[in-house]
């Protein structure tokens, strides 16, 4: 009997391990481009008593421990790139409090938007979270660890921003906590105690979070999204700028993309608006369409398309069914919102390039502080040299956001290096020094923020 | 057998493995697909089914017991086709057939899926009990054989064999009978409908077991078959139209509910009770009938029905579709879909948990017990509801 097998059962019981060959094959996959690398083994933990297990065995047998919550990221950012226990954190998925006055749930790492979505929307009805863009089954803590953003980044910004406190187990086993719950003091606030913001952005390199306490805001009776249409991508920076300025849209998105042919060109712009009733919707209304948009529709410049009153959650997957290939992976960023017509020509003619219909997309996060560009490559998952395609078009778009100014956002191995190749030296050490401490022997997501 | 030979080899590769498949359509969690439920491994979600069927038919990996295990542990609820959003949705289910067909057709699968059609084949049940006992539930009750009546009722291979589903097939024919229904029944020249057979990929089983079901239904002149089964009625409704099907079929709870509609039962006895109903899939996400049974249930005098958080399209499977009521590999854990059913039940504050399909009142009467639940929920046919309610 392989010693770690029979270690990991013994963390977590037998029907939670796997070493066989179905399941090693499954968890090697990202979904996107990214080579698939078997672990050596996969565990589906209940508990952070388990992760502490699995961590100190791990080091002790100094093998690598890659967490995986929905596996969403399109980047391989959980391919264990060295082997090692995959650590599938989807069964810790207890939503352990809800707190309605104060606006935050704490949660286990295994708990998906869509459950969080769900359970709000049938116990605590005057509460919503910003609700990312992935499918459903992407977990809140997952997205708060890639600083991704939901659908209220205007108002609110990343959702890694709106997280009070975390529960963390060091890759040396050790509990611990941080905000007011450190001090046991409840999870409501991540201030004001001393910075340790060691966990996020780091894909699981530095430590394996286990709770989440994340903020919570009123959700409005009623819900609905408008879409306004221009030809001039140029114009894009100038509306979001205005759209900001009203402070009454819970989500801006800009976007444009190949299909459907007639509309390609044209860049669209969503803005969600809440309203608690229909006199406040209105009011809101007139503000954005007439008073802020108007003027582009006056001068001919724009068109409003309607206002939907509901919120259709979006199937981001869908894009992978454009060819019929079942793959899609995005290049993001975060890029200050006036490249926006530079990301949108320049992504444009990469895709051009490599025969792919093109998908931009740029969500406002905050009052216009900056932007989430991505571009979106579809591939044929049954055809090898579409894949191929699609990671060249992925790499050049990783340094054409580095070329405008942005920064890659949850960059894959190729990005991390772009990136760390351009950090600034007293940085990168830094981080080396933070790795070292915390991971001594290197076992978490190796491959991943690796400065050496 | 290689990839491109196989039937939906155009299609495997489209999933993406977004995972909206293993959620209800209310969000609740990720456990209304039942085999990622009960063991929470990527390898058991849909996705997962098919990203390993495709490898294995591209020769990425072999062929195992455990592969073939978790190709059948799929009980084709068909959550995963009313959740996926891509177009190919309507073939997630087929393309799992698919591949238990060409299991089947290479003499793999797990030896409980063997003995299963062995047994189908051998005795026309699955159970692998004589045929000349098919017919015993019946006994004493005063059910005729079926002569013309102006209904065939098939009760099915649970309804015969399983002694919980032989109380319930027996209250429903008590029901018809005070109803005045002229029904009669084939007892021993009855044999299995095959549904469970088609969902685990032996196609030519099948189409023996549909067509000469077929055959014999038009020699003896039936014009219309009520099943007691769900997947009975899944099977004779969709499938047999090929095979020369001249009957009409209604699942039971369709005739109950057009007999309340007209007044032709008496349920003035009436039942007090709170309740709650679960959906089985074959008539549920297969036959889009969900009100049939509510109706039935509503027309009854005290009765308060409470819905589950997840019903309708989005009721979690009882764990017993696709051959998993006898091939149990979903079972043994209390994250068994049916003991995850019957909490859910529970929670509702309903004292009976009513179904309408004699595998789901088997699984979910079992998990009631390994709960131990047995106290606080009980688990009933709504062909015993109406046998309280008329006061039989």
């Amino acid at each position: 009997m392989d010693p770690i097998y029979q270690a990991l059962v013994d963390i977590a019981g037998e029907e939670y391990v796997s070493n066989r060959p179905e399941e090693l094959y499954i968890y090697s996959f990202d979904l996107g481009t990214a080579e698939p690398c078997r672990p050596h083994y996969v565990i589906s933990t209940r508990t952070t008593e388990h992760i502490q297990n699995i961590v100190r065995l791990a080091n002790k047998e100094n093998i690598p421990v890659v967490p995986l919550g929905g596996g969403l990221s399109l980047a391989g950012l959980a391919v264990p790139l060295k082997g090692g226990i995959l650590l599938d954190l989807k069964r810790m998925d207890s939503i352990i409090e809800v707190n309605e006055k104060a606006r935050y749930a704490v949660l286990e790492c295994g708990v998906s938007q869509g459950q969080l979505t769900a359970y709000l929307e049938r116990h605590h009805p005057h509460l919503t979270h910003s609700e990312p863009g992935a499918p459903p089954s992407a977990t809140i803590v997952g997205n708060a660890v890639i600083h991704g953003q939901g659908d209220l980044a205007q108002p609110y910004g990343f959702n890694s921003d709106l997280v009070n406190g975390l529960e963390v187990v060091l890759p040396t086993g050790e509990v611990c906590h941080f905000g007011s719950v450190a001090i046991g003091a409840g999870w409501f606030t991540n201030h004001p105690l001393p910075d340790m913001g060691l966990f996020l952005g780091w894909c699981g390199a530095t430590g394996i979070i286990t709770k989440v306490s994340i903020r919570l805001f009123p959700a409005k009776k009623i819900r609905g999204v408008g879409t306004f249409v221009v030809e001039d991508e140029e114009l894009i920076p100038e509306i979001i700028y205005k759209l900001t300025h009203t402070q009454m849209a819970e989500d801006i998105i800009a976007f444009s993309r190949a299909i459907p042919p007639f509309a390609s060109g044209l860049q669209h712009v969503t803005v969600n608006i809440a309203a608690d009733s229909d006199k406040e919707l209105e009011f809101k209304q007139e503000i954005i369409w007439d008073d802020t948009l108007g003027e582009y529709i006056r001068k001919g410049d724009g068109g409003y398309l309607g206002f939907v009153r509901s919120l259709e959650r979006p199937q981001i997957s869908k894009t992978s069914d454009y060819k019929k290939g079942g793959g899609f992976e995005y290049v993001g960023s975060i890029m200050p919102i006036d490249r926006y017509p530079e990301c949108y020509r320049k992504g444009r003619e990469i895709s051009e390039r490599h025969g792919i219909p093109y998908t931009v997309t740029g969500r406002c996060i905050g009052a216009g502080h900056n932007m989430m560009f991505a571009w979106t490559y579809a591939f044929n998952r049954a055809d090898p040299a579409t894949i191929e395609q699609a990671r060249e078009a992925l790499h050049e778009t990783d340094d054409l956001v580095l070329e405008l100014g942005g920064v890659i956002w949850k960059p894959g191995t190729y990005g991390q290096k772009l990136l760390l190749e351009r950090l600034d030296p007293g940085t990168r050490e830094l981080m080396r020094k933070v790795k070292k401490l915390l991971d001594p022997n290197g076992i978490m997501n190796p491959g991943n923020w690796e400065v050496d | 057998m290689s990839l491109a030979a196989f039937k939906y080899a155009d299609l495997i590769h489209r999933c993406f493995r977004c995972g909206y498949c293993k959620f209800p359509d209310n969000w609740t969690d990720v456990n209304n697909c039942p085999p990622y439920a009960r063991f929470r491994m990527e390898s058991y979600s849909c996705g997962g089914r098919l990203w390993l069927t495709r490898a294995w038919l591209n020769d990425q990996i072999d062929w195992t017991e455990h592969l073939a295990e978790i190709l059948y542990s799929c009980t084709t609820c068909k959550n995963c086709v009313i959740k996926c959003p891509l177009r190919f949705n309507v073939d997630i289910v087929n393309m799992i057939v698919a591949a238990r067909g060409e299991m089947v057709e290479a003499g793999k699968v797990p030896l409980a899926v063997k003995r299963f059609l062995e047994n189908v084949e051998l005795y026309g049940n699955p159970y692998g009990e004589s045929k000349a006992k098919r017919g015993q539930w019946a006994e004493g009750t005063g059910i005729e054989q079926y002569h013309r009546q102006e209904y065939l009722y098939y009760v099915g291979c649970a309804g015969s064999y399983d002694a919980r589903a032989q109380e319930a097939a027996r209250a429903l024919a008590m029901v018809m009978m005070k109803a005045g229904i002229s029904f009669g029944i084939l007892g021993s020249e009855e044999t299995c409908d095959g549904n469970e057979v088609h969902q685990l990929g032996e196609m030519g089983l099948f189409e023996m077991l549909a067509g000469n079901n077929t055959s014999t239904f038009n020699d003896l002149g039936i014009q219309k078959i009520i099943t007691f089964s769900p997947h009975a009625y899944n099977a004779m409704k969709n499938s047999y139209n090929q095979y020369g099907r001249n009957f009409q079929v209604f699942h039971y709870t369709q005739l109950l509910c057009g007999l309340a509609e007209a007044g032709k039962i008496n349920t003035s006895k009436g039942f007090h009770a709170r309740v709650t109903f679960h959906d089985p899939c074959f008539l549920g996400r297969w036959n889009d009938e969900y009100e049939a049974p509510r109706s039935v249930l509503n027309a009854i005098k005290g009765i308060e029905l409470i819905e589950m958080n997840k019903n309708r399209e989005g009721a979690l499977c009882c764990g017993g579709g696709g051959g998993n009521f006898q091939i149990d590999l979903l079972g043994g854990s209390e994250s068994s879909p049916a003991r995850r059913r019957v909490r859910e039940a529970y929670e509702t504050g309903a004292d009976i948990l009513v179904v309408a399909c004699p595998k789901c009142l088997v699984m979910l009467n079992e998990a009631v017990e390994s709960e131990g639940m047995k106290e606080k929920l009980v688990v009933m046919d709504i062909s015993e509801v109406m046998v309280k309610a008329c006061a039989l």
